[in-house]
């Protein structure tokens, strides 16, 4: 039988099959502060309880301040939703990283540099980027706060199998074209619905390439694509990453799980129902133009105009997105100023990502009409960083250097943009509002966020590559 | 409270409501419900915060954009939302079905919604519609022309019904099974606790 690497995830995580669904074995399940309370609050009016505490683990990244360890530091109402967090991981004896403990940082950063996260797992979160999991060859989804009260009490998930969608892609990288990079232009390729009730597995010589921290940038942005997961088969870089990290196997088990491990891989002659390729010579630095993360270009590329979408949709949602954003069809990049950068993510706060940047800020100083603030993805993010002394280069060059948090991406604390602001950001979406009411987000790598720092506009991070 | 069903579990059948058109594709869950709502611990009291940049002027909520759909007189009381493609894309906060609910909201209906999206509504007997572009045009217009056009919503029948059109749908048995009979499905899961035991029982260690 030839199978797909998310067919085999699938069926060995069957407990029952119940008409079209199948009920799911969850290995893993993440928690955080804004989609858990409810969920325990619904355990509690059944009298119902955590299955498997031991394989639940939680953090406090969304509500937190971003420069005080104080869980107050926003508000009443972040308060509560962080104490809340504590007190039920404590009342229900579920390991919690909360703010200040040095395992602390945003979940889906947090979770693979313990080695919580290992090939052939299921994975889910109240999250929905919980695809960045997929990684490490793990079947990792986002679900909802009923679905985490669901796993809660039940260690399982009911799901009806997707379709698998293949993305190869191909050939050496061009300098200065990061894993960010790619997965924009896939997007900007595919539409970001077009893969709605897929798994997408990525694969081809490039991803083959990649770091762990760079399959993560890519996996993490499959739900921009509309997809359920994303998934890259675990190779020799998967176990090099994992080996020795607190939560792998050691030992005897290292071995037996890394035989297992070695078989998670579609057949060669697997069948996907949807297979799209992308050659990595025609990829250059992507900016987001729009107000969804499909509506990107490369640097160079003038702006759009909504004729030059065939599909009536796209072109209304073009119409508005360039009033949205405040831009003209046919413009450039390069002359649209921007009076902010934020560096972070879970797309991109990894120690990569940082380094990435640091590269390009110590080649200059922050614009004067820009605020950029550089925000790790995790304590551990920001010690190796700060060992590094690449917090030296941000605050040298005039960025802020932050602490571990989702932060600007959602700004569900005070990092906040205010209406008419134009964010360079790292994150992962440029909806409406997302980073603040009226406030427009292009979204684009590290180092092309960092040299937007230093332009205070856009500018191709290969001119700056050039001089390094 | 029975021990079968919740109250946001009660169960749905037939609905008549008339219908709020929302003329957009691509409706993100950060529009639906906005992150400076997602503080709350609970799920209630969202649904004065639906479409918050949209539907208010001021960050206040005190002065309602006149031109949003919501605030217009003729779609008062709507209780079946229409819109377009990929409805509910983006973040998975199940803060968004509850804001929907909780302004009055039985049914979505659209030409496709986002995955995890659609299965918040049916944890949430929320009713979602997926049908044809040409369909949705077909409801689009005939609300355009009676803003008070009544519309069925069959769920036995699979069937959306306005004046003299009769529309089926798809829906997974399933869910179907649940959103009609308001089932409690942690309920049905932990009867399979032997299942579940023994799936657990087989696996090595070293797997967590
Ligand atoms: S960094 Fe942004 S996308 Fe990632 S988990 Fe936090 S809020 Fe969500």
């Amino acid at each position: 039988m030839s199978t797909t690497l998310y067919d085999k995830i699938f069926q060995a995580h069957i407990v029952d099959e119940i008409g079209d669904d199948a009920l799911l074995y969850i290995d893993r399940h993440l928690i955080h502060e804004v989609t858990s309370p409810q969920a325990f609050d619904g355990l509690t009016q059944k009298g119902r309880e955590v299955r498997r505490p031991d394989l639940t683990f939680a953090t406090m990244d969304h509500s937190i301040s971003t420069r005080s360890l104080a869980i107050d530091a926003c508000g009443p109402a972040n308060k509560l939703q962080l104490q809340t967090l504590a007190d039920n991981c404590e009342a229900n004896g579920i390991q919690l990283f909360p703010v200040g403990h040095q395992k602390q940082g945003i979940v889906h950063v947090m979770g693979p540099e313990l080695g919580l996260i290992k090939p052939g797992m299921t994975v889910v979160c109240g999250d929905s980027h919980t695809a960045t999991h997929g990684a490490f060859g793990a079947l990792a989804f986002g679900i909802g706060t009923s679905q985490v009260e669901h796993v809660f009490a039940t260690q399982t998930l009911k799901q009806s199998k997707g379709k698998c969608m293949q993305v190869k892609v191909s050939g050496a990288r061009p300098l200065g074209v990061t894993a960010k990079d790619i997965i924009l232009a896939i997007i900007g390729k595919i539409g970001h619905a077009g893969a709605t009730g897929c798994v997408i597995e990525y694969c081809g010589d490039t991803i083959e390439g990649l770091s762990m921290e760079e399959r993560m940038t890519v996996c993490n942005m499959s739900i921009e694509a509309g997809a359920k997961a994303g998934l890259i088969a675990p190779d020799q870089t998967t176990f090099d990453y994992l080996e020795g990290r607190e939560y792998a196997p050691k030992g005897a088990d290292w071995d037996a799980a890394v035989a297992y491990w070695k078989t998670l891989k579609s057949d060669a002659d697997a069948k996907f129902d949807i297979v799209v390729e992308l050659a990595a010579k025609d990829i250059a630095p992507q900016v987001t133009w729009g107000t969804n993360p499909g509506q990107v270009i490369g640097v160079n590329q003038p702006i759009p105009a909504p004729e030059d979408f065939s599909d009536p949709i796209d072109r209304d949602s073009a119409v508005k997105a360039l009033k949205y954003m405040d831009i003209q069809a046919g413009q450039k990049l390069a002359d649209l100023t921007v009076n902010h950068v934020f560096i972070g993510s879970c797309t991109n706060g990894r120690i990569e990502d940082m380094r990435a940047a640091a590269a390009i800020a110590k080649q200059g100083k922050v614009a004067q009409n820009v605020t950029a603030i550089v925000v790790p993805g995790s304590v551990a993010v920001k010690a190796q960083a700060e060992a590094e002394q690449l917090d030296k280069i941000f605050l040298d060059a005039g960025f802020e250097w932050r602490l571990p948090g989702c932060s600007m991406c959602l700004g569900m604390n005070d990092d906040i943009l205010s209406q008419g602001d134009r964010c360079a950001s790292t994150s992962n979406r440029n909806f409406e509002g997302r980073q603040g009411r009226g406030a427009r987000t292009h979204l684009v790598s590290p180092a092309m966020a960092a040299a937007a720092a230093l332009a205070g506009r856009f500018a191709d991070t290969r001119d700056f590559i050039a001089n390094d | 409270m029975s021990n079968q069903s919740s109250p946001a579990n009660a169960g749905i059948s037939v609905h008549i409501g008339h219908v709020a058109p929302l003329n957009q594709a691509n409706v993100d869950t950060d529009q639906i419900i906005p992150k400076q709502f997602l503080t709350s611990v609970t799920k209630s009291g969202y649904g004065k915060h639906l479409f918050h940049d949209w539907r208010y002027l001021d960050l206040h909520e005190q002065e309602p954009n006149p031109d949003f759909v919501l605030n217009k007189p003729e779609h008062e009381g709507a209780s079946i939302l229409l819109t377009r493609e990929n409805f509910g894309c983006g973040s998975s906060r199940e803060h968004a079905p509850w804001s929907l609910d909780d302004y009055g909201f039985k049914v979505v209906i659209a030409t496709s919604f986002a995955d995890i999206f659609y299965g918040n509504c049916i944890n949430n007997s929320l009713l979602p519609v997926q049908l044809e572009s040409a369909q949705i045009d077909a409801l689009f217009e005939a609300v355009a022309q009676d803003p008070a056009c009544q519309v069925v919503v069959d769920l036995p029948q699979q069937q959306v019904r306005f004046n003299d059109q009769v529309i089926g749908f798809d829906i997974a048995p399933h869910h179907k099974n649940n959103l009609i009979k308001g089932l409690d499905a942690i309920g049905q899961t932990l009867e399979l606790d032997a299942k579940i035991k023994a799936f657990e029982d087989q696996q090595p260690a070293w797997q967590y």
